[in-house]
């Protein structure tokens, strides 16, 4: 894990300050989340004090300071799955996982985050599961759903 | 390859006249695949049709012809406009006029080429052909461009969306492309290319309508020794998506256009500032980006002009305000993302205290074509002072949703009436919601206004940047400004105070307004009411006080929504009541006594324990402890349970 920080760190060899989203972008993407450990690595690499990065990196929804769980799902909250009723869709998530958005359930099987339109308008409420939409999604839908993801971890 | 990239760049690219010989166009017609002794299958590909299932049609599709061991050609190509037809197929049979299909599921795959390939086309699916001199026509389908949804639009910048294969840099030069950019670097000084935008009279489509022309003037004229080109696609607001179709369906020409506007203003650094989560998007631009410097459009003497233009790719981290030039700046140099006081502008003081030209996704599409075209061909589309067409991303309520494009001087209400053609299910229209997050709610009595940014202006409407949200009776006005204020709530930077405290408010006494009343503790009614009373204070106070255009324009959607739904806004405070049944806080549930049969379903299922009954007799719902969930109303068989 910390070998992947170096070699990322060593693409930015000139350490400007306007390296720094960039670089905090592709440690997350190679690691998921941004971890304690990576930010100061960061910090000492640029010369930024870590609190300032620790600002920045909270001021952006991109960053996440926790690993995603095993599963991730995206719900769109765009103007048009709101207005087919993706509100319904966060509650039962919200309910079923015991999770704000964001979260990570406490197994690390679960997470989810609310997004503003991925374009799906005229099929609203959209989610993505795995890389896969899923499209006029109903809150009764969700229970089966949350069941059928367990059973994929378990199995897996 | 090689072969095939040395005559595109001889041939084609460095050929000076506009005709190219008969030769030459016989290759490049090969390229365009129009004239092919094969058959050739387009598949939509983009977010909304994967999201339909585009990529299962593919694969079938696929499956399909190695199955029959047929030759013919299956391209990907990008999205052709309505997104409710997705995913959209088109066969074109040698010789013959193109034909689309819509919504081509999986299962429909086969029935439908077997139809194709004998002859035997199924009218259901059947959406319309396009023809082109020298192909036969297909007798009684009508023509693409005579449906209602394409006959009242005007599709310039969209033009090539849909048609060819947007990572094939090939089929975009044989579509003519990128010669105007080498004809422009080779023949044109800067202020040539800055006199004909300006002359052209394009405005900027982010929704300021600033004219394009004089802010890369004022760019070239700022003496420093580098300048900045930026193309926002950052397109943050919920529920527009045109610009993210734009880049997925025609990537080069947006290439092409930021190279432009690159070498009008003298930069040799373009940036595309690109929103985080558009994953096709992205992949398709950089490969376009790819592509591009694989041929020397971008990159050191280009062309032997001896300019030089390097084109980057930056993804925004997620947060609304970094659409605020400012602030998008500041995200750029690695900081928070907030807005900064505005003189100095961008234009003389921008990215790295250098000259920068910011432009949207929209207003960059537009500048190829003028160059390729002059600047009069331009002026001759639309109204005097807004010349050009305008890009709406349709959604919400209407039979049509989709991209679409119209003609400036269009009145909202052909849109409305011949591209969404109506309302969905028959329900009553309300109102159109423009401009995304800040924009403001249209009533039946604006519907006259053109779509042109002083006419816009002076009726106190604002464009936006495409957004265009059909509502109809169903939604609920409170509800739906609520849900614009939590979005510019959590998307507020906090800089200045009248944005982050006005929002907070303001979210604050509207989710007072559609609580539930048996939740309320005493005192909070008339706090309701105090906060009720100063709403359009506060509102007042963030248009005058707040820094950047997200704080001026956050009231926008409260505001214009009490002016026109003033009635719905007291229904929901002094009557407690919800017109649409939408707000849950203030529907009451009751049960049928006649209709009940005690089934017991939904006291089971009742999550806070509020019905009670005896099993085979009528149950009841005791008000003080419903929460208005309304599982009881969907699980009933017996539709026993009543919403008032």
């Amino acid at each position: 894990m910390a070998q992947d920080i170096e070699i990322i760190l060593k693409r930015y060899k000139q350490g400007r300050r306007d390296d720094l989203i960039p670089l905090l972008q592709e440690i997350q993407a190679s690691e998921g989340h941004l971890s304690e450990e990576a930010i100061v690595k960061v910090g000492s690499h640029l010369g930024l004090s870590t609190t300032k990065i620790y600002g920045l990196a909270t001021f952006y929804d991109q960053f996440r300071f926790f690993p995603a769980g095993k599963i991730h799902i995206k719900i769109c909250n765009g103007t048009s799955c709101f207005m087919n009723g993706s509100q319904a869709v966060i509650d039962k998530f919200r309910e079923e996982l015991r999770i704000a958005p964001g979260q990570t359930t406490r197994n690390g099987n679960f997470s989810f985050d609310v997004v503003t339109c991925m374009g799906g308008c005229f099929h609203g409420p959209v989610i993505l599961v795995n890389g896969e939409y899923n499209i006029r999604v109903r809150p009764e839908q969700v229970p089966d759903l949350i069941k059928r993801m367990k059973y994929i971890i378990e199995n897996d | 390859m090689e072969d095939l990239k040395a005559f595109l760049k001889q041939k084609v690219l460095l050929f000076e006249s506009d005709t190219l010989p008969a030769e030459t166009e016989k290759m490049l017609q090969q390229i365009r695949r129009d004239k092919t002794d094969v058959t050739v299958i387009h598949v939509s590909s983009n977010t909304s049709s994967l999201i339909a299932g585009a990529d299962k049609t593919f694969n079938s599709i696929k499956s399909y012809i190695e199955e029959n061991e047929s030759d013919s050609v299956l391209v990907k190509v990008g999205c052709v406009g309505p997104a409710n037809y997705e995913p959209v197929v088109c066969v074109q049979l040698p010789g013959k006029n193109k034909l689309f299909f819509r919504n081509i599921t999986e299962e429909k795959v086969e029935p439908l080429l077997n139809g194709v390939f004998h002859n035997d086309i199924n009218d259901e699916d059947l959406l319309g052909q396009i023809g082109s001199k020298g192909f036969e026509l297909w007798p009684g389908i009508p023509f693409m461009n005579e449906l209602p949804f394409f006959a009242s639009q005007k599709r310039i910048v969209l033009g090539n969306c849909g048609c060819y294969d947007p990572e094939s840099i090939e089929e975009y030069i044989a579509r003519g492309g990128y010669r105007t950019f080498i004809k422009t670097i080779r023949h044109y000084t800067y202020e040539e290319v800055c006199d004909i935008i300006e002359r052209s009279g394009l405005r900027g489509r982010s929704g300021g309508g600033y004219l394009t022309g004089l802010k890369w003037k004022q760019a070239l004229n700022t003496s420093s020794n580098a300048r900045y080109v930026i193309c926002n696609a950052k397109e943050s607001d919920p529920g527009s998506f045109s610009d993210r179709t734009i880049l997925e369906s025609d990537p080069h020409r947006l290439i092409e256009g930021m190279a432009i506007a690159a070498y009008a203003t003298g930069a040799s650094n373009a940036i595309l500032y690109l929103k985080c989560n558009s994953g096709h998007a992205r992949e398709r631009v950089q490969k376009a980006i790819d592509k591009a410097r694989e041929y020397g459009i971008i990159g050191h003497n280009i062309y032997s002009s001896g300019y030089n233009l390097d084109i980057s790719v930056r993804i925004e981290p997620g947060a609304f305000v970094c659409g605020e030039e400012t602030a998008l700046i500041n995200s750029l140099e690695g900081k928070r993302g907030m807005p900064q006081l505005k003189p100095p502008y961008p234009t003389t003081s921008g990215l790295m205290g250098k000259p920068t030209v910011i432009n949207n996704v929209e207003t960059i599409m537009n500048v190829p074509l003028i160059m390729q075209n002059g600047p009069e061909w331009f002026r001759s589309i639309g109204t005097e002072k807004s010349p050009g067409t305008k890009i709406f991303a349709i959604t919400g309520r209407g039979r049509m949703s989709g991209v679409v494009e119209v003609e400036m001087g269009t009145t909202l209400q052909t849109i409305l009436d011949e591209i969404v053609d109506g309302i969905r299910d028959g329900r009553e229209f309300k109102a159109i919601q423009l401009g995304g997050a800040q924009g403001m709610f249209i009533t039946k009595e604006y519907l006259d206004t053109p779509v042109d940014f002083d006419e816009m202006r002076a009726r106190g409407l604002g464009m936006g940047a495409g957004g265009f949200v059909v509502i109809d009776e169903s939604t609920c006005i409170v509800d739906m400004v609520r849900y614009y204020m939590e979005f510019i709530r959590n998307e507020s930077c906090g800089k200045c105070i009248p944005c982050r405290e006005g929002t907070g408010r303001i979210l604050e006494i509207l989710e007072s307004v559609i609580r539930k009343p048996a939740n309320e503790e005493s005192g909070t009614t008339l706090e309701r009411f105090k906060g009720v009373m100063q709403l359009e204070t506060i509102s007042t106070v963030m248009k005058d006080a707040s820094l950047c255009g997200l704080g001026q324009t956050a009231p926008n959607p409260f505001v214009s929504a009490l002016g026109n739904f003033r009635e719905e806004f007291e229904e929901h405070i002094f009557d407690r009541k919800c017109r649409a049944n939408v707000c849950r806080g203030l529907r009451t549930f009751s049960i049928d006594v006649e209709k009940c049969t005690g089934c017991t379903v939904c006291a089971g299922k009742c999550p806070v324990n509020a019905i009670y009954g005896t099993r085979l007799q009528p149950f009841f719902i005791v008000e003080d402890k419903c929460t208005g969930c309304g599982i009881c109303y969907d699980v009933c068989k017996f539709s026993a349970v009543i919403v008032r």
